[in-house]
């Protein structure tokens, strides 16, 4: 963009208005409007959908009026409304496109509904149409308006919008947990919509967006005077207070499934899982700079192996029928020499290759499971049945909410060793080899140990994943184990950032627990993971919660210019 | 002395001597008992041969895009395959008409020339754009970097075109004239595989002389060598790279349709595994060595379509033709363990892999 700042500011505003437009009619034929337009954020007013192509709006009309900080506000409004107005011209073009032949031969999702969304249920065409364009700039001027509000003002209404819009999107997770206080979940029915897939109501969105700008203002303005006297209290009320704040997060970890309910548990499990293998990815990738493409194929190790072990009944020769606490040590085991087997004929290569070889390794796995030639110990692509649930005394945590504490446990051990081994020597060993191998090397560092470490440990915590998965479902087919888990896995270690910790929990919540709340999302979840990867490494290469070193890595290039791959 | 020779042996090459030994006795032992068993004909074998000779042309067509990229930008353009697809996917909107509207019948020849033209384009813009957007911002930053975004292009791709022609298998029209094969004794040849196997000649040997003999091609060549000194001498290094990929991307676009007329269905997954498959003609071949990508791809397409049969067949292994892809795989990692720099390959030592 920035060779571009010499164009006169109204091609740039077009060109801008553009991209938005093509965006625009991108995300409408691609089915993501419809689909989201079954969502309201605000009960009978503005629904997902809406939301997305204001926002989209709202987007390229902020960076168009953007400009540098004296350029003028005529300028700037005018920049932001020509951009609105291009931007709905281009959707406007798709209406009228269809209306004229029927897009629908070729683009699948060209459907009537996506008309009428597009038209405000307008009936007539030209009307519909001038209130696109209109609508459409004055949008683009409104947002070319933020520029003026003062900085604290402005985040504090951008967050008062964004925490309402979330409320509303989650409005499902806020109202199961609120079901055991049935008093205080009455007490607040009226901020939601009153039929299941509404949002807030209109009173609700007014009062959360009220408050969340007001409390942000005064933590903006006053945030510091409070921070500043905590931080003047003595050591140990300081050290007390944060225990405290540890063992309320530790309480409402145990207490969790028993608001949550089954659905929400099953939810929480699923990114327990996903913690679980985002932690070890994390060690491969993060800590030690090896791109494992391939990951799936140690969760699927775990996976067969306790399924192999536990199983009673079913096609399979295999009959030994270990309890879980017997067949797990083993399932970890098979995980680590698988991984220990996989690393060394990889330990010379690097980069890119290393990255297609894993992948190779994921789907040699993948399809060795699937063939004919393992089917009488593997089960083919008919899998394994009847895998036992893990037992506690006796009782079978069969259900969600008692599974979570197994997952629980698990997670908790993994992000234990992954902390003590952040720092300690052999952490440092994988960093400085994520930094450079040949330095490391020279340094001392036995790179075939360390690495076989990192691909061991890594592996470890994916066999956990995996034989808790295969109990879990009691089942396991090779359809699971694609490489599409592999990249679920890259994608949420990077957005969270690699290489730290609360970065994994974060990348899960947002990529495993989001689209598993929202419906709508998970249709179209990894063209939003394709989209969130390529901008994260845009933007943030580091991720949203970066870990230090890392984030100084990456940023190093912006002021030394080494030719790439030289 | 025991000592000292102790220390010189790694570990590590060892354990990788024992696994290709391994591996050589396995396909040695299975290839001698199939062909001692003579389960299969001439003829069969025969047929193998020209089926894989069809495919590795598809194949080295796909490698192309991905070695011509990696030697200007030693990266892996991980979305090509994707560029591939959305060629062939959008050219069968097209195919459909012509086929509906009987153009197909009438003009064959010109209607497949205009098939190719689509996917071509399709597959150029979708190129061109995946570099402006993902690649160019990077063009410094570490490595790992463009190979995230690469991913992140590649699965958008995908799911852009499953949300924008839907999620079914499309079966492409049966094209009249080209039913039917040649046979000359033991040695049949159909028809397809005849357009196949000439039309990924003839765009290779263009390519090859594009390449060697034209100015831009020799503009290509040196930023390939060394991007700084290319641009010093006054070569615009961002239109090579363009370029590149332009060139790259339309191949991959006439893959598409020679994959399409071939196997008769499009879908929006259908990339993925041609593309890795190429990926890995490319480093069979040597990457970043054009004749390396030609030859690369037709020994794996060979190697695929007899391997399953001939090394696997007298194991006892049920269906081996399941496994071809793990012999498609693991010929990858054997190559680069033992020759990284693949068979045409002649210096690529570690500063490139």
């Amino acid at each position: 963009m920035e060779h571009e700042s010499n164009k006169t500011w109204w091609l740039q505003a077009i060109q801008t208005g553009l991209i938005g437009g093509i965006v625009a009619v991108l995300v409408s034929l691609i089915g993501m409007v419809e689909s989201f337009h079954e969502r309201d954020i605000i009960a009978g007013q503005i629904t997902m959908g809406e939301t997305l192509l204001l926002l989209l709006v709202v987007t390229f009309s902020y960076f168009s009026s953007r400009g540098t900080e004296d350029t003028p506000l005529p300028k700037r409004l005018a920049s932001g409304a020509l951009t609105g107005l291009i931007t709905g011209s281009l959707a406007a073009g798709l209406i009228l496109l269809g209306k004229a032949i029927n897009l629908r031969e070729v683009f699948v999702n060209a459907s009537p509904s996506l008309y009428k969304i597009l038209t405000f249920e307008n009936e007539n065409t030209t009307i519909a149409l001038m209130i696109l364009l209109v609508t459409g700039a004055v949008i683009g001027l409104l947002t070319a308006l933020v520029h003026v509000i003062p900085l604290t003002w402005r985040r504090a209404t951008i967050s008062g919008l964004t925490i309402a819009a979330l409320i509303a999107l989650l409005q499902d997770l806020l109202r199961i947990t609120l079901t055991p206080f049935p008093e205080f979940s009455k007490s607040i029915a009226w901020m939601f919509g009153s039929r299941g897939q509404e949002g807030l109501s209109v009173n609700g969105a007014l009062v959360v967006f009220i408050v969340v700008t007001a409390v942000n203002y005064f933590s903006a303005t006053r945030g510091d005077a409070v921070r500043g006297r905590v931080r003047a209290l003595p050591t140990g009320t300081q050290r007390a207070l944060r225990w405290t704040n540890w063992g309320l997060l530790g309480a409402f970890l145990l207490i969790w499934p028993q608001i949550a309910g089954p659905y929400l548990s099953e939810v929480s499990n699923s990114i327990g899982l996903f913690i679980l293998m985002g932690l070890g990815l994390n060690i491969v990738v993060g800590y030690a700079g090896l791109l494992d493409l391939g990951y799936v194929a140690f969760y699927a190790l775990g996976a067969y192996t306790m399924a192999v072990l536990t199983t009673i009944g079913g096609e399979i020769t295999a009959n030994f029928e270990l309890t879980f606490w017997q067949a797990l040590p083993l399932a970890i085991l098979g995980a680590v020499l698988a991984g220990v087997i996989l690393g060394i004929p990889v330990l010379k290569i690097r980069g890119d290759y290393l990255a297609i070889i894993t992948l190779g390794f994921g789907e040699i796995i993948r399809i060795m499971f699937l063939s004919d030639f393992l089917k009488p110990y593997l089960g083919g692509s008919f899998g394994i049945v009847e895998i036992a649930p893990p037992t506690l005394g006796g009782t079978p945590l069969n259900t969600p909410q008692t599974l979570y504490y197994v997952i629980l446990a698990g997670c908790l051990v993994a992000l234990f060793v992954a902390y003590r081994l952040r720092d300690s020597r052999i952490g440092r060993a994988w960093k400085a080899i994520r930094e450079d191998e040949d330095v490391a090397q020279a340094m001392g560092i036995n790179l075939t140990t360390t690495k076989l470490l990192a691909f061991a440990t890594g592996a470890a915590f994916g066999g956990l994943s995996g034989a808790i998965f295969a109990s879990k479902l009691s089942t396991v087919y090779p359809h699971s184990f694609v490489l599409l888990v592999s990249i679920n896995v890259l994608a949420l270690i990077i957005v969270g950032g690699m290489g730290s910790l609360p970065g994994v929990i974060v990348g899960a919540l947002l990529l495993v627990g989001l689209p598993e709340l929202l419906r709508e999302f998970s249709e179209f979840r990894l063209l939003i993971y394709g989209v969130l990867l390529i901008v994260m490494m845009l933007n943030k290469p580091e991720g949203f919660i970066p870990e230090a070193v890392h984030k100084r890595e990456l940023h190093e290039s912006d002021n030394v210019s080494t030719p790439a791959g030289a | 002395m025991m000592q000292r020779f102790l220390n010189r042996i790694n570990f590590t090459d060892i354990a990788l001597w024992v696994i290709g030994a391994a591996l050589v006795g396995l396909i040695v032992i299975g290839s001698f008992k199939t062909l001692a068993e003579g389960n299969y004909t001439t003829r069969q074998w025969l047929d193998f041969v020209v089926f894989g000779i069809a495919q590795g042309s598809i194949y080295a067509l796909i490698a192309l895009g991905y070695t011509l990229v990696y030697g200007i930008l030693r990266m892996i353009n991980f979305a090509h395959s994707e560029v591939f697809m959305g060629g062939a996917f959008t050219a069968y909107f097209a195919a459909d008409a012509m086929a509906k509207s009987g153009f197909l019948k009438a003009n064959t020849f010109i209607a497949i020339l205009i098939l190719f033209a689509i996917a071509m384009a399709t597959s150029v813009l979708i190129g061109v754009l995946v570099e402006r957007i993902a690649y160019r911002p990077l063009r410094r930053a570490p490595r790992l970097v463009p190979l995230i975004t690469a991913i992140g292009a590649s699965f958008f791709l995908q799911y852009t075109f499953k949300g924008l022609y839907g999620d079914q298998f499309k079966a492409y029209p049966e094209i009249a004239a080209l039913k039917g094969s040649y046979t000359l004794g033991d040695f049949n040849i159909t028809k397809i595989q005849v357009v196949v196997i000439v039309s990924a000649a003839l765009l290779m040997l263009g390519l090859y002389l594009y390449v060697q003999y034209t100015k831009v091609g020799k503009a290509m060549r040196a930023v390939s060598e060394d991007k700084d000194v290319a641009a010093l001498m006054g070569i615009d290094v961002d239109a090579i790279i363009v370029r590149t990929f332009v060139i790259g991307a339309a191949l991959a676009g006439a893959a598409g349709i020679l994959y399409a007329i071939t196997f008769r269905q499009v879908n929006f997954f259908m990339g993925f595994v041609p593309g890795i498959k190429a990926f890995t003609a490319a480093v069979l071949g040597g990457i970043g060595n054009i004749p390396g990508a030609m030859v690369g791809g037709i020994f794996l397409g060979l190697f695929e379509s007899v391997g399953p049969i001939l090394f696997l067949d007298g194991l006892d292994v049920p269906a081996p033709y399941q496994l071809k892809d793990v012999i498609a795989f693991t010929l990858l990692v054997l190559v680069l363990l033992f020759r990284p720099s693949g068979i045409l390959g002649e210096r690529l030592a570690q500063k490139k892999a």
